[in-house]
């Protein structure tokens, strides 16, 4: 070896060294095309805020990259009492970032802080349900009636900190329509792998890797910088001139342009999650329409007639360009065996006028409809689409389509159910029909377990008593003949109007890699860049 | 029987008189300002241009094939089509159709009766504002007229487009809620309005100050005339020649403006658009090769606000003495 050479190798030594630690400082910079409000972790049971504060906060489970339960901050559990009683160890040595010790204490605020008025996650722990703390690290949970998937949502059931949440005055829940963000929506003190050091809504939110986090981290980032970026050109030019390095979603117009790019990729896969329509159909008179004392969405062939007059595999074709599945059902046909034995009722406007005609609306009528606009793929075009079929068997739609935070805070529990006919999209949290049929149809009343998110608050005690029912049978068979039964019901009763499956669509810079879930989390926890 | 003739000689000669002296068409005719229009063939070019977008706009019902604010008459499955001439063009839309199958030469007609409805109205309302408080602050003067241009001047060191994001912004949380599409044709003039009523108000305020010191005004007041009507009928007549050319300058300003707040989302929704929302939805499609669902409403303001511009240009020219 010459000296020169030996120079040379010296010098590339440096040089890769530089960039192993050029690599280590890593920034990724991502863009969604809805803003994250508040990070109070109670305000919004919605995917992309979950997956957000999925990096702050953390549950007693988590779910891993297949979706599989796995233990959180709880080390381990046990079912004793028949089902009536789990019994949780947590994890010791965990801190919050704020240095306070993670506690049984917490978890016990926090079950009440979650189940509290202004919360949307009320569902998430049953309302029956007492915490007990056995010692600082062991939690019994005492239910009135077994329960065998008490902790399957428990993984965006997020511990906070009772010292923290005391000292701040942010003992409550702050609620989505909430004009004033207490304390908890503005800061934000977990125990995840990162911390959020800057927080400005609308702007962009920095995520700070957390050196004192209890487990080993899979990604090599320093800091996540989050900034919204609501116009869908917009983002994909931020992606392809490398002003960011994760956008979510691609819309659908623009993957093919991404894909043939240099700089990125589009990683594509169905998505668990239903695009549907809601109706209300328990007000006597609706808010939002030119019908006055009566509504006629109780009657069961109004909602017929919407579902009739709706061409899914045309929005599906032109709105969504191929990238969606028509859906029968409130559920993907991932998560329920028996789906294919549902089938879409076929569009039919015909039918839809003749229908409306039998309901004494010979010429339609008038309805306000509430859409987000930045929240699913080509949300607004789907609404705009669905009006226009509307408008051709007589019914005149007025959309009101808004960013998410306006949307969410009027139609949700918590903006008091402000709404007449709506677009939303549901992920079960437990990846089982019976979320679904429980948060989506269960009858609502004041402390029901069920119905938080039914919006439209469709009520059948059938149905009610199968929820029960699928809730405790074990029997994989019969539970899922029992899910068949209500589902049968729901359909046959047009409780909703489901529309489709979205595909997922992440676009992501070359030399980034990341995990993708089906449910959509974008978890950049597992998120590596330059390497 | 016998006429009346004397009577009827004198009305003839009155007549013929009359008929002597140039008619009031033919004065108007001969006058500078139609002969500098008729030097220009730029102006006569923007004229002509404004002259089709008014036309298109007042007849948008007639001459559109599709009524896209109708939704029934949207059809997805006529989504996205290119313009006539590409190789997937279909007739009748002839620059082709957007997402939801608007035809775009439709939305664009519509969508132009929008942006110069709203341009219109804010111009007059701005105006109105302007030259009430110009007239009262240059005619009264002292604590009237400290007071106005105070407020004047602290709202010219914002931009125009931030006070109409302010008055749109205010208006919508006290109305609250769902707005329907009226309201916020009304929310975007009272916007434009209130933020461009600052330059009538300085320039009839200057106006003011030199005609009220002149012979006629004292002679007015000499005879006893209340002020009010000093000011509507003896001075405001010799100030507006100014006030009409910062109008049409600003009718341009005004379609921007409206253009601007429809593009940032707080103007008219997608189911009604004006021009500028035209461009915010096709702003969507700019990467995936739809190029003409932004391009045609773009083209079209361009052009539209170029000729009022021109238009705006020409008549300040021929109204100022100084430039002939």
């Amino acid at each position: 070896m010459t000296h020169r050479t030996s120079v040379l190798a010296l010098a590339s030594a440096a040089l890769l060294g530089a960039t192993a630690l050029g690599a280590q400082a890593a920034t990724l910079r991502y863009a969604n095309q809805g803003d994250l409000k508040s990070l109070d972790p109670y305000t919004l049971n919605e995917t992309t805020a979950n997956a957000h504060l999925g990096h702050v906060y953390e549950g007693l489970t988590k779910r891993g990259k297949d979706l599989a339960i796995e233990p959180g901050l709880a080390e381990s559990w046990e079912i004793l009492d028949d089902g009536k009683r789990w019994r949780f160890k947590l994890r010791e040595g965990v801190t919050f970032q704020n240095g306070n010790p993670f506690t049984a204490d917490d978890v016990l605020f926090s079950a009440d802080r979650v189940r509290a008025s202004g919360s949307n996650f009320q569902t998430r722990v049953p309302a029956d349900a007492t915490f007990v703390k056995i010692d600082d690290h062991t939690v019994d949970v005492v239910l009135q009636t077994p329960n065998p998937i008490l902790n399957a949502q428990w993984d965006t059931w997020y511990i906070m900190d009772q010292e923290w949440a005391q000292e701040f005055g942010a003992e409550m829940p702050t609620p989505a329509s909430a004009e004033t963000p207490s304390h908890a929506a503005l800061n934000a003190n977990g125990t995840g792998p990162f911390s959020i050091t800057v927080h400005e809504p609308g702007i962009r939110t920095v995520f700070t890797a957390n050196p004192t986090w209890w487990d080993e981290p899979e990604h090599n980032l320093d800091e996540i910088v989050f900034t919204p970026i609501a116009s869908d050109a917009t983002r994909v030019a931020a992606l392809l001139s490398g002003e960011v390095d994760v956008i979510e979603p691609v819309p659908v117009q623009d993957i093919e342009r991404v894909r043939a790019s240099d700089r990125a990729d589009v990683l594509t896969g169905p998505e668990l999650r239903t695009i549907f329509l809601g109706f209300d159909q328990d007000r006597d008179e609706l808010l939002y329409s030119n019908v006055e004392g009566e509504n006629p969405f109780k009657d069961v062939r109004v909602r017929e007639a919407f579902m009739r007059a709706i061409d899914a595999d045309l929005i599906r074709d032109r709105v969504m360009r191929g990238l969606s599945t028509p859906s029968a059902l409130m559920i993907a046909p991932e998560l329920f065996a028996h789906s294919d034995e549902f089938e879409r009722p076929a569009y039919d406007p015909e039918r839809a006028r003749e229908l409306l005609a039998e309901a004494g609306y010979p010429d339609g009528f008038e309805v306000g409809m509430d859409c987000p606009n930045d929240r699913y793929v080509n949300d607004e075009a789907i609404c705009q689409g669905v009006v226009s079929m509307l408008a051709r068997v007589g019914v005149t739609v007025n959309l009101n389509a808004q960013p998410k935070a306006q949307y969410f805070a009027k139609v949700l529990k918590s903006g008091g159910y402000d709404t007449s006919f709506y677009l939303l999209g549901w992920t079960p949290g437990t990846f089982d029909s019976h979320n679904v049929l429980n948060d989506l149809h269960g009858c609502r009343a004041e402390g029901s377990p069920r119905g938080e998110t039914n919006l439209g608050g469709y009520c059948n005690e059938a149905v009610d008593e199968l929820i029960e029912q699928i809730l405790v049978e074990s029997d994989e068979e019969k539970r899922n003949d029992l899910i068949k039964q209500a589902y049968e019901i729901t359909t046959g009763e047009f409780a909703y109007v489901p529309l489709h499956q979205q595909a997922l669509a992440w676009g992501v810079a070359d030399g980034v890699e990341l995990v993708q879930r089906a449910d959509n989390q974008v978890l950049l926890y597992w998120a590596r860049k330059g390497d | 029987m016998q006429n009346p003739a004397p009577a009827n000689d004198l009305e003839t000669e009155e007549k013929a008189a009359i008929d002597r002296q140039p008619s009031l068409l033919f004065r108007a005719l001969d006058s500078d300002v139609v002969a500098s229009f008729v030097r220009s063939k730029l102006t006569i070019a923007a004229a002509v241009v404004t002259v089709a977008f008014l036309l298109l706009a007042i007849f948008a019902g007639v001459v559109s094939p599709q009524n896209p604010f109708d939704p029934a008459e949207l059809d997805l499955f006529n989504s996205r089509l290119p313009p006539i001439w590409a190789d997937l063009g279909t007739a009748p839309y002839l620059l082709g159709t957007d997402e939801q199958g608007r035809d775009l030469f439709s939305a664009i007609a519509y969508g132009l009766r929008i942006s110069l409805a709203v341009g219109f109205l804010g111009v007059l309302l701005a105006a109105g504002i302007g030259i009430t408080l110009g007239l009262l602050a240059g005619y009264l003067g002292g604590i009237v007229d400290t007071v106005v241009m105070r407020v004047a001047d602290v709202q010219l060191t914002f931009p125009a487009i931030l006070i109409a994001l302010l008055v749109d912004g205010v208006a919508k949380s006290v109305l609250g809620g769902q707005l329907d599409e009226g309201t916020i044709l009304v929310v975007l003039v009272l916007a434009i309005g209130l933020s461009f009523w600052v330059q009538y108000a300085r320039t009839v305020r200057g106006s003011v100050m030199v005609e009220k010191n002149k012979d006629y005004i004292a002679a007015a007041k000499l005879i006893g005339l209340p002020a009010p009507v000093i000011m509507a009928r003896h001075v405001l007549p010799n100030v507006m020649g100014p006030v009409l050319v910062i109008a049409t300058i600003n009718l341009a300003l005004a379609v921007i403006t409206e253009a601007t707040l429809s593009f940032l989302g707080s103007g008219m929704p997608e189911t009604m658009p004006s021009l500028g929302t035209l461009i915010r939805i096709g702003n969507n499609y700019l990467f995936s090769g739809e190029w003409w669902i932004v391009a045609f409403p773009g083209i079209a303001l361009a052009m539209l606000v170029l000729a009022i511009n021109l238009l705006g240009d020409w008549l300040r020219d021929a109204l100022n003495p100084k430039l002939r």
